[in-house]
């Protein structure tokens, strides 16, 4: 009798406890933990790549390390999770990963019905083809009946389909899991076209045996802005997301840079780059973090032109025009509503 | 008497007291399912995440690379279910065949007399059970591909059937009116056959006289179709493929995914059907065989009444959890592109849908299913060739 009491209670209590448990903030839970959980792509040039040694870098990469650098004040208290396109929600919404960083395209079906949010766009891309020079096509509307390898679970097997229907073609998907595999197929001669986002394209090209015999093809056949996603109902959490990549932004228009904010910080007399480094206005009351959040990420992970550039842009084997991804004052559409 | 009675408690009636567990067992068990289900349903509702069945009509807008069933972007995720089903049988039946004749011949080739045939078939199951199937599957996907011409420089067979890396091109049979007919006697002739030899083995029984089936079937089952087939004026054409563009148009198309599919899971399964099919003939006493040999029985006889019915009491129940289990590896087909349930509707449908619960019950219960269909068949099989007590 008395075991069956005890089975009884600890039921209870188990159910007690499961029901009682209030969902904690992620920021609580982020700063309670010391480390922040980032969800970024298992192996893709310029956006997440771990080396030999298992560091990873990227611009996809440095969003998270600006992330842990607002909340925690250190890019090195990261846990980076790698996801291949289909885990990467899930991973989301079972709380695996605090945020997902991850060329992420923002859709209205994503946005609306998958329980998460989108922080921003990070980077605005369009999806391409890569094809081998042997095949001698010119254009994409050459592609009539061409086999097309592609990574499953994406936005570009949408896409694909919607472009050759309008061009009245048709083609021959050959669907894989990871970017790798992908790769591999197209390399091998399984497809005469590889599809992605061109970003990504530009990435994987470099990691051809011979990259010089393949080229991306002209045509963009979709808009593809990449962001940073969060889940839905933490709406702190959000902000916090949102005004990270933000700062990034604006530091780049006031010209700060990770080797010069020291000594803005010192000398300058703007408002607006006191207000980001945190000497007037709200600093980081309002999102609940300390008051040199803008000031850890630029420090840390530099302003968003230096993470362009550095990954993807002048700097990096890629080469990639900054072009849509330009301050908006430049020719470009990046653009951060004002941090006051 | 009485006052005893008066005392006794139900408590203290083992009937009572172990219906009242077993009660209390199937409340708690039911309890616990529902508060799961409850809660699950609860925070998807809270947080804003689509749930039910509705998405299977939606249009799905992607393409698949094998289709059974005519498929186009147009058609619904419900459809996506149907293609990726058929594809996850058609590989696993493949499978099962190839599998159980490789693994039937290397099997009894271990115990050949013959040493180099005994020690190749050796060799061969102890490199491929103990190489990871997905490493496997790898490994032919890439060596399938690696090993066949571009497009352009196909093989070709007579100009009619092609390889290339894209595929097996073959021409397809294309039916005219009248192919009915045929389709009909051919039916018709398997099941005369099948009473025929019902006929034939009773009559041995009563009176010992032998009955020589095997023309007889033949007859029946080429010959007659044939017949009928010109009788009605051979109504069949081929459509033959033929270069175009990027690659070959018209005929059937055998990608390679499939290929290399079916050879990594039938060489691997085929492994340990051979170690079952080797324990199974050793398992037969050899007093058996040499009884069998006393009585005056030919070696094939010996062989087919004597020790393959009691080597298949050994062999089934193995055979049937190595079915179970090329039927469930199959899944890893997504790793190559193969489309199969897993790829096309746990992977692609899901991503597009964000439904998770749903799909991934939906295709758990698809290889629930199959795995009790095939372990419903065997075990029916198993039982027909058990030892008849009598």
């Amino acid at each position: 009798m008395r075991k069956i009491t005890w089975a009884l209670a600890a039921t209870a209590m188990t159910f007690a406890i499961t029901v009682g448990s209030v969902q904690a903030s992620t920021l609580e839970e982020v700063q309670k933990r010391g480390v922040l959980n980032c969800g970024v792509s298992t192996g893709l040039p310029g956006f997440s790549i771990a080396d030999e040694k298992g560091v990873w870098a990227g611009i996809d990469v440095d969003g998270c390390k600006a992330v842990a650098a607002a909340t925690l004040g250190d890019v090195k208290k990261i846990k980076y999770v790698p996801l291949n396109a289909k885990e990467r929600f899930t991973a989301l919404q079972s709380g695996e990963v605090d945020v997902l960083v991850r060329g992420t395209t923002w859709t209205l079906t994503r946005d609306s019905s998958l329980g998460l949010n989108f922080a921003g766009v990070n980077y605005y891309d369009g999806q391409g083809f890569l094809v081998s020079k042997k095949l001698g096509v010119k254009s994409a509307l050459e592609l009539g009946g061409a086999a097309v390898c592609i990574q499953g679970g994406t936005t570009s097997e949408m896409n694909l389909a919607d472009y050759f229907k309008v061009n009245n073609m048709k083609y021959e998907a050959v669907v894989f899991d990871t970017h790798d595999a992908t790769l591999k197929a197209f390399e091998n001669g399984r497809c005469d076209v590889l599809t992605s986002d061109q970003s990504q394209l530009y990435g994987l090209r470099t990691h051809l045996p011979k990259p010089e015999d393949a080229f991306v093809l002209p045509e963009v056949i979709s808009k593809e802005p990449l962001g940073p996603v969060v889940r839905q109902g933490d709406d702190a959490w959000l902000n916090i997301v949102k005004w990270t990549f933000n700062a990034m932004i604006e530091a780049e228009e006031l010209g700060l840079t990770s080797a010069n904010i020291d000594k803005m910080k010192a000398d300058s007399k703007a408002p607006a780059v006191r207000r980001l480094v945190g000497l007037e206005g709200i600093a980081g009351k309002g999102l609940g973090l300390s008051n040199d959040w803008a000031y850890n990420i630029v420090k840390q992970v530099g302003n968003y032109g230096e993470v362009f550039d550095r990954n993807v842009g002048a700097g990096s084997p890629l080469n990639i025009s900054r072009g849509l991804n330009a301050l908006w004052s430049k020719g470009g559409i990046m653009y951060a509503p004002p941090l006051r | 008497m009485s006052k005893s009675s008066k005392k006794q408690f139900w408590w203290n009636n083992a009937q009572y007291r172990s219906l009242f567990f077993q009660v209390l067992l199937v409340a708690m068990v039911a309890g616990f399912f529902w508060f799961i289900g409850s809660n699950t349903l609860h925070n998807l509702e809270k947080r804003g995440i689509s749930t039910g069945f509705a998405f299977l009509s939606q249009k799905s807008g992607f393409g698949i690379l094998q289709s059974l069933i005519p498929f186009t972007d147009a058609d619904s995720f419900g459809r996506t279910f149907l293609v990726g089903l058929l594809n996850t049988l058609l590989v696993s039946a493949l499978g099962i065949v190839f599998a159980t004749i490789i693994g039937f011949t290397m099997g009894v080739a271990r115990l050949s007399n013959n040493w180099l045939i005994a020690k190749i078939a050796t060799v061969y199951v102890e490199i491929f059970r103990n190489i990871p199937l997905l490493l496997q599957i790898f490994f032919w996907y890439f060596a399938v591909l690696r090993a066949l011409p571009s497009p352009r420089q196909s093989w070709s067979a007579g100009e009619v059937a092609f390889v290339n890396i894209r595929g097996l091109y073959l021409p397809q049979p294309l039916l005219g009116d009248g192919f009915g007919f045929v389709t009909w006697t051919f039916v018709l002739a398997i099941v005369a056959t099948v009473v025929i030899s019902r006929w034939a083995k009773k009559r041995q029984e009563q009176t010992g006289q032998q009955f020589k089936l095997g023309r007889t079937a033949f007859g029946l089952i080429v010959g007659l179709p044939l017949l009928v087939f010109f009788a009605v004026g051979a109504p069949l054409s081929w459509d033959i493929p033929a270069l175009q563009g990027f690659n070959f148009r018209g005929g059937m198309t055998i990608i390679p995914e499939l290929t290399a599919l079916l050879i990594a899971l039938s060489v691997y399964t085929a492994t340990f059907i051979a170690e079952a099919v080797r324990s199974g003939i050793l398992a037969v006493n050899s007093g058996q065989t040499e009884a069998a040999s006393a009585l005056g029985l030919h070696r094939t006889k010996v062989l087919k009444l004597v020790v393959i019915p009691q080597a298949l009491r050994v062999i089934i129940p193995q055979l049937t959890s190595q079915y179970l289990n090329l039927v469930k590896n199959s899944s890893l087909a997504t790793a190559i592109g193969y489309p199969d349930l897993v790829a096309v509707f746990a992977g692609t449908t899901l991503n597009q849908t964000g439904q998770a619960i749903e799909i991934i019950a939906m295709t758990m219960g698809v290889y629930l299913t199959i795995s009790l269909l095939i372990s419903g068949i065997m075990n029916w099989y198993n039982n027909k060739t058990m030892l008849v007590e009598r």
